[in-house]
């Protein structure tokens, strides 16, 4: 005769839940049991912490600095125009290739929940027309994109949007800049999380590139060319981020004639880009390796030449591959242009450090510290959200 | 027979490849050159030849924490000496709190217990989407530098002492009797892995259970004991600390700042590794720890003989990347002011103004730290990849 099996749990669900999840076994309950204490003892000191000791006046007081830094403020409004710019064009690609339902309206409802936040931290007429001019914008190009598919050619459209990509880049740059009619603006005012965007969007449209080419080089059947590029990816990855800005910072003035001079934004965006290169280089090499050989005989016997081998059959395949990798790298990326502040740029963890300067507010560790975090924190989970969706779009397995 | 025609002679791929690879090189010469020309021109009109006796001429700059003995007025030489010493001392000690703590965390993920689960699952988020930087600064300002001062110190049991000048608590101090006790335990320990290998193999002979484990568990403390028999004192004093004129004395004494950086750089590089560690106990399938469990073997067993020398493989190249990442992170102990190789590098650049050479040692020093790591676990790399018959 086979042994009873145990008795069926007369209990609720629940309990058999809990029973199954946190109390199986004597250690397992032990565990429950000290869990439970930290996250009451943590979260009990959090709260406390937030609601009776810290003064978060600190934020309220310095919000513009911690977002545009000392950009003149008569020219604010160049900010607040590529905002919406850059809003526009988003809401338009994602409204194009995916159409979604529920997207207009939690953005609707994201105008509307910041349209209630802004006159709480200090914003007045000029700030609410401006959100109120972006969410809009985003609101009805995210509904009209799906319009511009059923009228446009495909073939228009996936040549058209990433020509407004392009111009938008260089509109933005323009807008940041000045000059050509517009007053032009020095590097040094860029400053906080206008800076860090600026500094981490450039390093990663410049290295992209170069970080392709390296790949490429060190998979390359020419001695010289794989030998230099293996050179170059192993030293650079050998070295902290630090060092590489330290090094740019102090030998591009120096092997650059006396009659150059490059200002420091400038210097970092090239250490990060040289610094992310490498790295991005091993990435994209990963996917290269991942392409059957069989793939690019295949190719060739088409007739196809070796330009066109590679952009049309093994550069697609190979770099869809390596999407999360790449998307990896540059939220490190992202999270490394807080290192700017050591070589001395006021970026957002600058800025930190020059609001706990203010006498008002020294000791506000915590508060500031927790933001910017924050503010960190939500740039990554955007970019990482994104690549999720770019994969599904994709197709990647 | 009709002639192959080849085309263009240019289009031939020998010749061709050889135009690329020249035209590569002569572009880089060029690049090489001008730039060379350059900085020749800048550090002439700087007035600053080159050269390393700078670093034995000149005094180095103050240094608040060292190893060994060191003043300003000693040499830059030494003052790297010194900051090299403290690099190392940071980043060896946080490979092995870090693995430690990334292992207990990776595992706490695959726990079957929901709430230890999610627990591990929020740490690993929380520390990998912020920035080290800000992290280090968190630790350091907002926590290590908000302690009491010294005066008003806070005394935990143990004795604990925590104020802002730093963390101390009891170790063990080496006294007479520590060397010869070491030296009989690692003669122990290889006697008591050879009785191991023996028992076991007698046991895998003969099918008779030899408790291989505690015989030779028992032949390593007895060896242990006795040596502390023979020595006729405890191998090792304990050293506790103590407050004596206003200073801390004994025990082991930490800085704010080494503490701050060592945390950070622990508890960040040991988000990743837990997810390294979780990623390589999943690769191994699942019918393999089914397979040993039908066989008999209790959990631990299975964790121990079946699952984790298989997902080792998975787990150590990685792993050696997260180890780079942390050797290299170290630099950022500039932002917490503890004295490390880059901060020393950097105040030498401002006393001296010799920045060529102190980018070559930096590159040298930094190039040579990440060679070493990978070599040693290349190494142990090997020795634990399949062996295919």
């Amino acid at each position: 005769m086979p042994p009873k099996s145990p008795t069926p749990l007369s209990a609720s669900s629940l309990l058999i839940w809990l029973r199954r999840n946190l109390f199986s076994t004597w250690y397992n309950s032990l565990l429950t049991v000290i869990s439970l204490w930290i996250i009451y003892s943590g979260g009990r000191g959090l709260v406390q912490w937030m609601f009776s000791q810290a003064q978060w006046t600190v934020l309220k007081a310095n919000l513009r600095l911690f977002f545009v830094g000392r950009f003149p403020i008569d020219q604010i409004w160049r900010v607040w125009l590529i905002l919406m710019l850059v809003s526009a064009v988003t809401s338009l690609t994602v409204g194009v290739i995916q159409w979604s339902r529920t997207l207009p309206i939690s953005m609707g409802l994201l105008t509307a929940i910041s349209l209630g936040v802004v006159p709480l931290v200090g914003g007045q007429g000029p700030e609410l027309v401006w959100v109120a001019a972006i969410g809009s914008v985003a609101v009805l190009n995210l509904l009209g994109g799906p319009w511009l598919k059923t009228h446009l050619s495909p073939r228009l459209l996936s040549r058209g949007l990433p020509a407004v990509w392009f111009l938008t880049a260089f509109i933005v740059l323009w807008l940041l800049m000045g000059g050509l009619g517009i007053s032009s603006i020095r590097t040094s005012v860029w400053q906080g999380l206008l800076l860090t965007v600026v500094a981490a969007l450039v390093s990663i449209a410049l290295s992209f590139p170069l970080g392709v080419l390296l790949a490429l080089g060190r998979r390359s059947p020419l001695p010289i060319i794989r030998t230099l590029s293996v050179l170059y990816i192993e030293v650079i990855r050998g070295l902290p981020l630090i060092g590489v800005l330290f090094v740019a910072g102090v030998m591009l003035p120096l092997i650059l004639p006396s009659q150059v001079q490059l200002d420091a934004v400038f210097r970092a965006i090239c250490g990060l880009t040289l610094f992310s290169a490498a790295y991005l280089a091993e990435n994209v090499r990963g996917g290269l390796q991942s392409i059957p050989q069989g793939q690019i005989e295949a190719a060739k016997a088409l007739g196809l030449n070796p330009m066109l081998v590679l952009g049309l059959v093994v550069l697609p395949q190979a770099l869809r591959s390596v999407i999360p990798a790449i998307v990896g790298q540059f939220i490190g990326l992202f999270k490394d242009t807080s290192l700017l502040s050591i070589i001395g740029l006021v970026e957002l963890t600058g800025v930190s450090r020059s609001v706990l300067s203010q006498p008002r507010f020294i000791g506000r560790h915590g508060e500031v510290y927790l933001f910017i975090g924050l503010l960190y924190w939500l740039f990554c989970y955007l970019m990482s959200l994104g690549s999720r969706r770019l994969e599904r779009q994709l197709g990647v397995k | 027979m009709p002639k192959l025609r080849l085309g263009p002679k240019w289009r031939q791929s020998r010749i061709r490849n050889g135009l690329i690879q020249g035209l590569v090189l002569l572009l880089i010469g060029v690049a090489v050159v001008y730039f060379g020309a350059n900085l020749v021109q800048n550090l002439q009109r700087l007035r600053l030849p080159f050269g390393f006796d700078f670093l034995f001429s000149k005094s180095g700059p103050s240094i608040g924490e060292t190893l060994i003995e060191y003043s300003p007025t000693d040499n830059i030489a030494r003052a790297f000496g010194v900051a090299l010493l403290n690099t190392l001392r940071v980043v060896v000690l946080g490979i092995v709190l870090a693995t430690v703590v990334g292992i207990g965390v990776g595992m706490a993920r695959l726990s079957d217990n929901w709430l230890v689960r999610k627990l591990a699952t929020f740490y690993v988020e929380t520390l990998r989407n912020f920035p080290l930087l800000l992290q280090l600064l968190f630790w350091y300002l907002a926590v290590f530098l908000k302690l009491p001062t010294f005066e008003n110190r806070i005394q935990l049991p143990g004795p604990i002492i925590l104020s802002k000048n730093g963390v101390a608590f009891p170790w063990l101090k080496g006294n007479p009797a520590t060397l010869p006790w070491i030296l009989a335990l690692a003669i122990g320990s290889v006697c008591a892995f050879l009785l191991w290998r023996y028992l076991i193999r007698l046991q895998i002979e003969q099918g008779r259970i030899t408790f291989a484990g505690l015989w030779s568990l028992l032949l390593l403390v007895g060896i242990g004991g006795g040596a502390a028999l023979f020595t006729q004192r405890f191998p090792f004093d304990v050293s506790l600390p103590y407050v004596d004129q206003r200073v801390v004395t004994g025990g082991l004494q930490l800085t704010s700042e080494f503490s701050a950086l060592l945390l950070g750089l622990t508890l960040y590089t040991a988000a990743f590794i837990a997810e390294i560690v979780r990623a390589g106990i999943r690769s191994v399938s699942i019918g393999q720890s089914e397979a040993a469990r039908a066989l008999g073997l209790k959990p631990t067993l299975v964790m121990r003989f079946v699952v984790f020398p298989q997902a080792l493989r998975v787990i150590v190249p990685p792993l050696t990347s997260q180890y780079l990442n942390l050797a290299k992170n170290s630099s950022l102990a500039v932002a917490v002011g503890y004295p490390d190789i880059y901060y020393v590098a950097s105040a030498s650049l401002e006393d001296t103004g010799r920045s060529v050479e102190i980018v070559l040692l930096l590159m040298a020093i930094y190039l040579t730290m990440s060679l070493l790591i990978s070599i040693l676990m290349n190494l142990y790399n090997r020795s634990i990849q399949l062996v295919e018959r």
